[in-house]
């Protein structure tokens, strides 16, 4: 379904939301804002992974199966990472990163 | 086709600079599944139509979601989050836009591949996804098992409330 489109389209989208994504985590200041530009980075690399596998090597799965397990452990961050977050909203009594620097001094 | 992958992109990377300009979590959230919607919509594009259902049904309803009850349960649908300071930004801005620069640079020039005669539009599919995961696959599926395990008792270690034993 990709005849007219070449690949450097993909690539630029997904280098596009990669530089969305970090900008996103360099600015806020929100943990949970920046756990979200962390998942736009994940997913930009995703979409290389299955545009080079349907240009490259079309009658095999092998960029598929990077892009599911990429997704299986973004599932496992994200759970773990907002574990981590309510924790640090019960002993701050806020998410701002920077109100969290016990260990800072 | 080409008209389809222009609005799959434009909905894509304006719903990525929601995410990132959006002053209340609610927001940022919304605009996220909608970006990642809009990706699923490329997956079907490049043939790879179980990962695209996998994507919307991961994504969009897990993890999503538990984004959501996070911010909800925390009460943080608050506009107040202040911003940094602008030359943070700057710095934010020209650190990712070189890297931008660099890759598109590089991206530009890379040549164009014909397309492949073996091409098949149903590998993306189930069964043959299955087929390969279950023979080729087997070893990295068992250790993502694994990784599931630790991140369940790593999660509820982390989410149980401590005993205070030490009295302050």
């Amino acid at each position: 379904m990709t005849e007219g489109i070449p690949l450097n389209y993909f690539l630029i989208l997904s280098t596009l939301m990669f530089f969305i994504g970090i900008y996103g985590f360099l600015t806020r200041r929100n943990l949970i804002t920046i756990l979200m530009s962390v998942e736009l980075i994940l997913n930009s690399v995703n979409i290389n992974f299955v545009a080079f596998n349907n240009y490259l090597y079309p009658d095999r799965l092998q960029g598929h199966f990077f892009t599911l397990f990429i997704i299986a452990v973004a599932a496992a961050e994200a759970a773990v990472a907002i574990a981590i977050i309510i924790n640090i909203y019960r002993n701050f009594k806020s998410i701002n990163v920077e109100d969290a620097n016990e260990m800072k001094y | 086709m080409i008209f389809l992958f222009y609005l799959l992109s434009g909905v894509a990377l304006l719903s990525a600079l929601m995410v990132v300009f959006s002053r209340s979590p609610i927001n940022s959230v919304i605009h996220l599944i909608i970006c990642f919607l809009a990706i699923a919509g490329h997956y079907i594009l490049l043939n790879a139509q179980f990962l695209a259902v996998v994507h919307i049904i991961v994504y969009t309803g897990a993890i999503m979601v538990l984004f959501l009850f996070v911010i909800m349960l925390l009460n943080l649908n608050k506009e107040n989050e202040p911003h940094k300071k602008l030359y943070t930004k700057l710095a934010a801005i020209i650190s990712g836009g070189m890297l931008l620069l660099v890759l598109t640079g590089a991206v530009k020039s890379v040549a164009l591949i014909p397309f492949n005669e073996k091409f098949d539009s149903q590998i993306g599919l189930v069964g043959n996804f299955g087929k390969i995961l279950f023979n080729e696959f087997m070893l990295p599926f068992e250790a993502s098992s694994v990784l599931f395990l630790s991140a369940i008792i790593g999660a509820m270690i982390l989410g149980k409330k401590e005993k205070i034993t030490n009295n302050e």
